[in-house]
């Protein structure tokens, strides 16, 4: 017969851990969404005048995540700032999102005809009105599922936090999995809570796609 | 009125307007023929400043288009402009897509904006299509709102780059129809065309456009009929 030494406390320890990932991955996409926004839209106005910023977000697109997580946490001890590790977490995650997003939204802006952008000059739009009603909404919806595939991403990078001290949903089933030494079932269940976060996520985008589906 | 005086317009090292000279006046229905790459596309996009020229002057109501302190914005507010590829607002509808400048350029509340667009739509034949997304529209109804979205902000001059170049050809004669109407209700009109019998019957005059210049201008029965220069007729000929 099938027993287990695993307790309602350990699942609700490993639920807490999930909680941590998803606060960690709300707070990275923040983060990396609106700095993303910022950066790619001045990669596509400007191509070449922000060219070092692009060659400073490729360092945090090529580093892994781990070293970078390491890297930041050891400047931050010798820079002498008070961060808590969850924040250090956040900003790591959040620059290493903001990387993606820029490349995401830089995509989503070009892929705007001119044709487009030269009607809506010519009824008197602004470059700022142009951008804000015309090209905003129009490539938002060419960027979204990359952006998505971002999100779904980030949240299983979260994991790499536990490097730094946090515990979150893989740190949490690890520490289980070391004292109850089963390690096939929990990293199932914490698998499925990871599966169940992912496709809540996916189920809600693929909703706003199809509306805007049904619009073009 | 349109004063356009020696006009020099290049992109890089090539020239593709050479020194054009042409007036519309007010009412007026000027169409501009010529083979492609003659240079007639881009004057359009000079005229309200889409484009930057090199020499020569551009005047829109005595305004000069092309020095430092004009306001574009506002300038081309009074010329509305129709391009070969349609241009809708694809997350628009096609009663927001006229209503938005209206709105966001003149500053008309809902009501208004709305009122105005329903005018428009209707004058274009689009009443039935207010809620549907342009995905949804044929070319020819695509077009067709177009016009009624540069018509929405009153504009004194229309301009029409190739407007029915793109068209399947069973579509064309619907925008050829909406452009007629607006020459009888009196727009001042410059039209890019390559429809010479449209040219022909809608003109008050016509130019014929070659290597960037004006090589013949005159009444449609003077450069279409008969013309004048050997290269228009040779034009003429092979278009038919």
């Amino acid at each position: 017969m099938f027993s287990t030494s695993l307790t309602a406390n350990d699942l609700l320890f490993m639920l807490q851990g999930a909680w941590v990932t998803l606060k960690l991955t709300a707070a990275a996409m923040l983060i990396g969404t609106l700095a993303g926004v910022v950066f790619g839209l001045l990669r596509a106005a400007m191509p070449y005048a922000t060219l070092p910023l692009s060659w400073a977000l490729d360092v945090f697109r090529s580093v892994p995540l781990l070293i970078q997580f390491v890297l930041f946490n050891s400047l931050k001890s010798l820079v002498g700032l008070d961060w808590s590790a969850f924040t250090v977490g956040c900003v790591v995650l959040g620059v290493y999102a903001a990387a993606f997003c820029t490349e995401i939204v830089r995509g989503g802006v070009l892929a705007v005809p001119t044709s487009l952008r030269r009607a809506s000059r010519s009824l008197g739009m602004s470059y700022w009105q142009d951008l804000r009603y015309i090209v905003l909404p129009v490539a938002t919806r060419v960027a979204f599922p990359g952006w998505l595939n971002l999100v779904l991403s980030v949240m299983k990078d979260t994991a790499l936090v536990m490097w730094i001290g946090i515990i979150e949903l893989l740190r949490a089933s690890q520490t289980i999995v070391t004292r109850i030494q089963e390690p096939l079932l929990v990293l199932c269940i914490a698998g499925l809570i990871y599966y169940l976060m992912s496709l809540v996520v996916a189920r809600l985008g693929a909703r706003l796609e199809r509306r805007w589906q049904e619009d073009d | 009125m349109i004063e356009i005086d020696q006009v020099h317009k290049s992109f890089g090292d090539l020239e593709v307007i050479k020194g054009v000279d042409l007036t519309v006046a007010k009412g007026e229905v000027v169409s501009i023929i010529g083979g492609s790459g003659s240079g007639k596309s881009t004057l359009l996009m000079c005229i309200n400043g889409l484009e930057p020229i090199q020499r020569g002057s551009i005047r829109v109501d005595g305004i000069e288009v092309h020095a430092k302190g004009t306001d574009l914005n506002r300038l081309r507010r009074k010329i509305g402009i129709v391009f070969q590829q349609w241009n809708a607002f694809p997350h628009l509808t096609v009663l927001e897509n006229v209503m938005l400048a209206p709105r966001k350029v003149l500053g008309l509340g809902r009501a208004e904006a709305q009122e105005i667009a329903l005018k428009q739509l209707a004058h274009v034949g689009l009443s039935d299509k207010l809620e549907v997304f342009p995905s949804k529209l044929s070319g020819g109804q695509q077009q067709r709102m177009a016009i009624a979205r540069a018509l929405a902000m009153s504009p004194d001059y229309m301009l029409f780059d190739e407007a029915t170049s793109a068209l399947d050809p069973q579509l064309v004669g619907e925008v050829l129809d909406t452009i007629r109407l607006l020459a009888e209700e009196g727009m001042t009109m410059l039209l890019v065309t390559h429809e010479i019998r449209f040219a022909r019957d809608v003109s008050d005059r016509v130019a014929f456009f070659r290597n960037g210049l004006v090589h013949e201008i005159g009444p449609p029965a003077q450069v279409i009929n008969a013309p004048q220069r050997p290269e228009t007729a040779e034009f003429l000929k092979s278009v038919r």
